[in-house]
């Protein structure tokens, strides 16, 4: 399946944005394994002198603690990339889980996680997240526990819709009635019929999960100083608005992983099509 | 309506004095293929038709009996190379231009499908979609067109048309919609109809009905029927002449009683020993 | 007839409801009874929306009947629940009408064959062990090298052969098929019937086979059985149901059968639609559509004689 998968990629792939987005996200990942390597100074050291300007010795200057910006964006990759990816997968585990027990179970068991997933939806995503985090207190475990308990529930509606469409289907009526057990049929006859939509969905929330997460850290709710985050640094450029550059280049990291995860996303989406485009169609249909 | 055997009555003769108003003369059609060469998916067709006649095509999936009849409306697919003649009413479709062939779909040839809900607008009205036909085809007023369009409903034996032309498509039964759908075809008044499986999908009891409408059009307005059909028991009923296609050739063509009970190829034997249906004698 | 308990399916009273949001529930099945032995072949016949699809969902358990009860070798057929199937009920399988929706695209037709050997396998079945997908495949007329292919790479007509040799696999001891050679063409559909018949019949399975369509019905069932409107109206040995229909309904279906004699003969229209299974009409469901219907018809409703008709003609 996942052979398959990579055969009917390279369409997409050829789009001068898809090609971007995987260059820039490469390069991230590189730059966050090989920060120690790249790095030219300790992210943490501070050394006169503060609030350099960019150029030599300090190539995207230093902050008001002395601390080399450059080396504090490579490493804040390493907190970044990682934390999305991780409370990305998470909500795509729990949300296609309990979306997935809803819809093959229904009754009882989907009326109850529906409607604590209407629940989450009806807040808006960015406050609820903030309350969560306030509310556990400020660290960057808390940040991804209150991403990821606002972000499972459009992974439940569609895993739930993608399952509900798949239960009636035919081959599934006659793997049961061949005395299938429950998750014998959930594994071998939906499971594979309900991944590739939900990776999609994966690959387009990973933008997503990183903005919150700096948003989070931003305003103090998740990395705690001194750890290099990007959010963090960003909120600390704030506090020195006469240097540009404190600010701006966290920022810019941001930006271009955002957009690299999303034109990926958008990249597998299409490679996907027509088939996820109907599949998603049907699962609108049942979560309406 | 009279019992079974039209047959019997005067077509013969009258069909004799008048020339044929689609005359198919080696029709060879290639598809643009992905290797450059192409595929031909129809190897020389000859085939005519007579005012008030029911040609049959029969044959299995994939014969190319649905190519020619996208052939005689014009409608081949785009890249398709078409050599041979469609001559309709004089006519040579194959020598037109796109446009010239515009005018010619619906007003002489016009074509009825397997399914009806494709070609009628599930959130128009019947009477709306109807009188947009005639308005667009004939230039009539509103009111004529409203007129006329029921009296097609009642044409195709539609209870109560006047009120049918306010339902949408949806609340007419399958059966129903098929006879809607050849209303439609019916609008302009076309010599020719093409008749693409009319009655696949539909029961058998309904089925009755449809066969013995198109049947009945035919003999009282003098419509001509190509009727597309993989059914041999629909052919036996209301075709006059019989051809069977595979892989694009004729294999065999006749009056329709000594195709089916004396077939002189192999492959329409074949085709009728495979049926279930088949009475024994 | 042979005592109920001995019967391989006996349905009694059965009664499906299908509920609708907002809307009254339809009666797909409104009481029906029939019985099937093994190496019996059943033919159910009737037009679409007349409940047969219903029923042989409820036979399998697939729905949970509303009303009435459906005994598998003597014991009440279950729904299927949650829980996984017993080993038992195994020995009822169904071949479904779409070749495209009851094959998983995403496995190999080999994985699927096997899915069944292991549920005759686990049910004990003497023999089931020694099948393998390759002869199964072979057993319903197809090369044994398609064992490797996914149904994308087949025609539906293969696919439905492979459906077939997947229930076959399991050793039922009652097949149903519902409606499973309508996707097929036309020069294949008696050939899969009859193959259908053959496998049924060889192990000594029962089998109910659903069909719109009477003229292959009869070539392959002992008995068969007429549904108009969730009821059966006639029910007999197939060669007295083909030559002397008495219900209306059973003489309408035959007489509007096309046949190919090249006779030019039209077949005869059966006027107006299928009532609504929502809201069916009063007395006889029929009525409004029977030519022969006559004082009281659209009062009483006839029940299944002994003589298996149920029409007030033949009630004395």
């Amino acid at each position: 399946m996942n052979l398959r998968l990579l055969k009917r990629l390279p369409p997409a792939c050829r789009r001068p944005l898809t090609l971007i987005g995987s260059g820039v996200a490469l390069l991230w990942l590189l730059a966050g394994l090989a920060a120690p390597l790249l790095a030219p100074h300790d992210p943490l050291a501070q050394s006169l002198p503060r609030l350099a300007g960019p150029g030599r010795g300090h190539w995207f200057g230093t902050d008001a603690l002395g601390r080399d910006i450059l080396s504090r964006v490579l490493y804040g990759a390493r907190v970044s990339i990682p934390l999305s990816l991780t409370v990305v997968a998470l909500s795509l585990f729990v949300g296609g889980v309990l979306g997935g027990f809803a819809g093959y179970f229904g009754r009882r068991v989907d009326e109850v996680i529906m409607r604590v997933a209407d629940l989450v939806l009806a807040f808006p995503t960015v406050i609820l997240a903030l309350v969560i985090a306030a509310a556990l207190g400020a660290s960057l475990q808390n940040a991804v526990l209150a991403i990821l308990l606002v972000a499972w529930p459009p992974f439940a509606r569609v895993a739930r819709g993608l399952v509900l469409g798949l239960r009636s289907q035919e081959y599934i009526l006659s793997g049961r009635l061949l005395g299938f057990s429950a998750w014998r049929s959930l594994r071998v006859d939906v499971l594979p019929g309900v991944l590739g939509p939900l990776l999609v969905l994966t690959a387009l929330d990973i933008g997503n999960a990183t903005l919150l997460l700096s948003g989070l850290s931003f305003l103090g709710l998740g990395a705690k100083p001194p750890i290099a985050e990007w959010g963090s640094m960003v909120a600390d450029g704030t506090l020195q608005f006469d240097s540009w550059w404190i600010g701006v280049f966290p920022g810019l990291a941001i930006l271009t992983i955002v957009l690299a995860f999303n034109f990926l996303g958008d990249a597998l989406r299409d490679a996907l099509d027509p088939g996820t485009a109907k599949t998603i169609g049907t699962a609108k249909e049942h979560a309406a | 309506m009279t019992e079974a055997n039209h047959a019997e009555r005067t077509r013969p003769q009258r069909a004799e004095d008048q020339r044929d108003i689609l005359d198919i003369v080696g029709l060879t059609v290639a598809l643009p293929g992905r290797t450059g060469t192409g595929t031909t998916v129809l190897h020389g067709v000859d085939l005519r038709l007579k005012p008030g006649g029911i040609h049959g095509l029969a044959g299995e999936s994939g014969s190319g009996k649905t190519m020619t009849g996208l052939a005689v409306m014009g409608l081949l697919p785009p890249g398709a190379r078409a050599r041979g003649r469609v001559l309709l009413d004089g006519e040579d479709l194959l020598s037109l231009s796109a446009h010239e062939l515009g005018a010619v779909r619906g007003r002489v040839v016009s074509m009825v499908f397997q399914d009806p809900s494709t070609c009628l607008h599930p959130m128009l009205t019947i009477g709306h979609q109807l009188t947009d036909h005639l308005r667009h085809h004939l230039k009539i007023g509103r009111k004529e067109a409203r007129g006329r369009a029921a009296d097609l409903l009642g044409r195709v034996r539609i209870p109560s048309p006047a009120e049918a032309l306010s339902r949408y498509p949806h609340e007419f039964s399958g059966g129903m919609r098929q006879r809607v759908a050849i209303a439609a075809a019916l609008a302009c008044e076309p010599k020719v109809v093409i008749a693409d499986e009319p009655t696949t999908g539909l029961d058998v009891t309904i089925q009755a009905g449809v066969l013995r409408l198109l049947r009945g059009l035919c003999d009282e307005l003098g419509l001509a029927i190509l009727l597309v059909t993989h059914d041999l028991g629909v052919m036996s009923a209301i075709a006059d002449e019989v051809s069977v296609l595979k892989h694009g050739r004729v294999v065999e063509s006749g009056p329709r009683a000594r195709v089916l009970t004396a077939p002189r190829h192999g492959y329409t034997r074949s085709l009728l020993e495979a049926l279930p249906g088949r009475t024994a004698t | 007839m042979m005592a109920r308990q001995n019967r391989l399916l006996s349905v009694s009273d059965l009664v499906v409801q299908h509920r609708r949001a907002g809307r009254r529930p339809v009666r797909a099945v409104a009481g029906v009874s029939l019985d099937l032995g093994a190496g019996e072949v059943l033919g159910l016949v009737g037009e679409s929306g007349c409940g047969k699809s219903s029923l042989a969902r409820a036979v399998c358990g697939l729905t949970a009947p509303t009303g009435g009860e459906i005994l598998f070798d003597g014991r009440p057929m279950r729904p299927l629940g949650v829980r996984r199937r017993a080993p038992a009920l195994t020995g009822v399988q169904m071949v479904f009408q779409d070749p495209y929706g009851s094959l998983n695209p995403r496995r190999r037709v080999s994985a699927q064959i096997a899915d069944g050997i292991r549920a005759g396998a686990e049910r004990g079945e003497r023999g089931a062990t020694k099948l393998t997908p390759g002869a199964l495949l072979v057993r319903v007329g197809l090369p044994e090298d398609l064992a490797d292919r996914y149904p994308q790479e087949l025609s539906g007509g293969q696919r439905q052969r492979v459906a077939i040799a997947r229930a076959v696999a399991a050793r039922p001891r009652l097949l149903v098929g519902d409606e499973p050679i309508s996707a097929l063409d036309a020069s294949a559909q008696a050939q899969v019937a009859r193959m259908m018949r053959a496998l049924a019949v060889e192990s000594g399975a029962g089998l109910l086979f659903i069909s719109h369509d009477l003229s292959v019905v009869r070539l392959i069932a002992d008995r068969i059985a007429v549904m108009y409107l969730g009821r059966i109206v006639e029910t007999g040995p197939t060669a007295e149901v083909w030559e002397n229909p008495r219900h209306p309904y059973t003489r309408a279906l035959l007489a509007a059968i096309p046949h190919p004699d090249g006779a030019g003969r039209l077949p005869v229209e059966l006027p107006g639609d299928a009532s609504d299974a929502a809201a069916p009409p009063s007395g006889c469901r029929f009525h409004p559509r029977c030519p022969l219907a006559f004082e009281g018809c659209d009062r009483e409703e006839p029940q299944l004689a002994a003589d298996g008709v149920a029409c007030r003609l033949y009630s004395s």
